[in-house]
């Protein structure tokens, strides 16, 4: 882990093994998700990889009836839209990532602020294996867990 | 910014075109920057021999996807008789040609050339639409086009943080979106020449011939709300929200201010130049700003001594109707909050106090993205100059306009301000 980049391909390596990962400055502790190779605050060029325990909060949302090529072959479409935002980590940083387990046919019911938990989406296998990060609501994640 | 910004030479804009926007089947980039060309040559008062331009720069975001053909600088010199000078592309998403037009200034006020070409083109109808989203979904962040945010959902997102902030809904940008159309139904060369209520009409006609159920929409509002009419895109965008898949091109000629008045007895002069840049949606701290624009506002305005009061009217960047009201609050002309009250009190109207958008903007105009900010100087040019026909601000008095262009959703972000003198 400690030899891995502080760059996209690395984080999205993490995200197939589920792990929501940063990189923080070792100088003036500013966290990035996702982690980048220095830091735009200090300038400084030191990083080490930090975990994120995977709670945070919806701060912005869209619900998308017309998708690209990719998510339509998920079988989105204009009569099942699917859901991307933005939440903010318990850690205090941003990140962008797929919103599930609300009713998308009912966007106006999705609540900003609504506490969410941490979801990993994975598709195909071997090679082409891909992660998307994704959030539920906390909520109906407990009451199923 | 250390200190205010200044040209090192005046430079004046002397001659502008642009075909209609539209997608077409039978035409390609190289013909439709002929068309642009040939116009903006013609416009030119006094006449001016093309081998007098010493150079040209080409704004192009991503002919490579949507046609599947790079390296546009040399075509684009060789359909207009340019070669063997030079010719430079700029890329800087739908902000590509205000980029164009940015260099050619610094170009001449560097005193490197006298007479210098700016346009863009884009030729995007040739793909479907589900291709196309995507080839437009790249110019956003990498981490934002992975999980499968789409130009319209990008700013979709932008329109729930400004209705949380601000209380805004959905219905309160309808105002702005009629607006629109009213404006583009006088804009010969939009590719939505038609306002709201011409379109109510033309499916209530294709109803009645075809036998279907006739709408019964009491007035355009009534329209917008009806989902058959205005299907979701991408919450709370619905289509009217968006600006259409175009082909287009559009060019501006520059000439250093000594020698303008060769060309013209009525140039443009160039009085402020502002470029900014802006991050990702998680990185972004206010979600109902872009920071991009914000900078460059203040550098243009730095340079012309000038603040939002005075600008008499603009071309904004609305991709998106949100995008419109964002855009007149990050550039001074309403306050925070307040932008998209602007229209339902008629201010941005043709006959408005702060006229916005008044070829239609790209909702209504088209977007052909790379054509898009020279598109925006010919607007400023024709209604500066008098000559924008039935769409004239019939305010006499304009002497200053600005052109404010967004590549991405705040990636890359000009402002330019125009004065005629
Ligand atoms: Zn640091």
């Amino acid at each position: 882990m400690v030899e891995s980049p502080f760059n996209d391909i690395s984080y999205n390596k993490f995200l197939t093994e589920e792990k929501l990962m940063g990189s923080r400055c070792t100088k003036c502790g500013t966290l990035f998700v996702p982690p980048r190779p220095i830091c735009t605050k200090c300038y400084a060029a030191d990083m080490e990889w930090v975990e994120m325990k995977g709670k945070g909060e919806l701060i912005t949302f869209t619900v998308i009836s017309v998708g690209p090529p990719f998510m339509i072959q998920e079988g989105y479409d204009r009569k099942h839209p699917y859901c991307t935002g933005v939440v903010e980590l318990e850690e205090g940083v941003r990140v962008v990532a797929r919103i599930e387990g609300f009713d998308n046919t009912k966007p106006e019911s999705i609540k900003v602020g609504s506490p969410l938990i941490v979801d990993f989406i994975h598709r195909d296998t071997g090679e082409k294996r891909k992660t998307y990060l994704a959030f539920k609501p906390l909520e109906s994640a407990e009451k199923r867990g | 910014m250390k200190r205010e910004r200044k040209l090192g030479k005046g430079v004046c804009v002397i001659g502008a075109g642009m075909p209609k926007f539209g997608m077409f089947n039978d035409r390609d980039s190289k013909d439709l920057f002929a068309e642009a060309f040939k116009g903006c040559i013609g416009s030119v008062d006094k006449g001016i021999d093309p081998k007098d331009i010493d150079a040209v720069y080409v704004g192009n975001a991503t002919n490579d996807f949507f046609v599947h053909q790079a390296h546009w600088g040399p075509i684009i010199a060789d359909v207009i008789g340019h070669v063997p000078k030079p010719i430079t592309r700029t890329e800087g998403a739908c902000a590509s040609s205000s980029q164009a037009f940015r260099e050619a200034c610094f170009a001449i006020a560097s005193g490197f050339y006298d007479v210098v070409l700016a346009g863009g083109v884009e030729e995007m109808s040739k793909l479907s639409t589900e291709e196309a989203t995507e080839g437009l979904a790249i110019f956003s962040f990498p981490d934002e086009l992975k999980h499968g945010f789409t130009f319209p959902s990008l700013y979709g997102t932008r329109a729930v943080s400004y209705s949380e902030k601000y209380g805004a809904k959905w219905e309160d940008l309808w105002d702005l979106t009629i607006k629109s159309h009213n404006n583009a139904a006088l804009n010969p060369k939009a590719q939505f020449n038609a306002s709201i209520r011409d379109i109510m009409n033309t499916r209530i006609e294709r109803a009645k011939a075809k036998g279907q159920p006739v709408p019964e929409w009491r007035d355009e509002k009534e329209a917008l709300g009806d989902p058959s009419f205005n299907p979701l895109i991408a919450w709370p965008m619905h289509l009217f929200d968006c600006c259409p898949m175009s082909d287009g091109a559009s060019a501006v000629l520059l000439a250093s201010e000594e020698i303008a008045r060769e060309f013209t007895d009525n140039p443009l002069h160039v009085i402020g130049l502002g470029q900014g840049s802006g991050t990702s949606l998680s990185l972004s701290e206010d979600l109902c700003s872009l920071e991009g624009v914000v900078y460059a506002a203040k550098e243009a305005y730095g340079m012309s001594g000038l603040g939002p009061e005075d600008v008499d009217f603009c071309e904004v960047h609305d991709c998106f109707s949100i995008a419109e009201v964002i855009a007149t609050e990050d550039l001074g002309f309403f306050k925070r909050g307040e932008g998209y009250k602007a229209q339902k009190e008629g201010i941005t109207a043709r006959d408005g106090s702060k006229p916005i958008n008044t070829s239609g903007g790209l909702k209504c105009k088209g977007h052909p993205v790379g054509a898009t900010g020279t598109a925006q100087i010919y607007e400023i040019w024709k209604q500066l100059r008098g000559e924008a026909g039935e769409r004239q601000i019939p305010n006499p008095n304009i002497r200053i306009a600005g052109t404010h262009n967004v590549g991405g959703h705040g990636g890359t972000c000009t402002f330019t301000l125009f004065e005629r003198r």
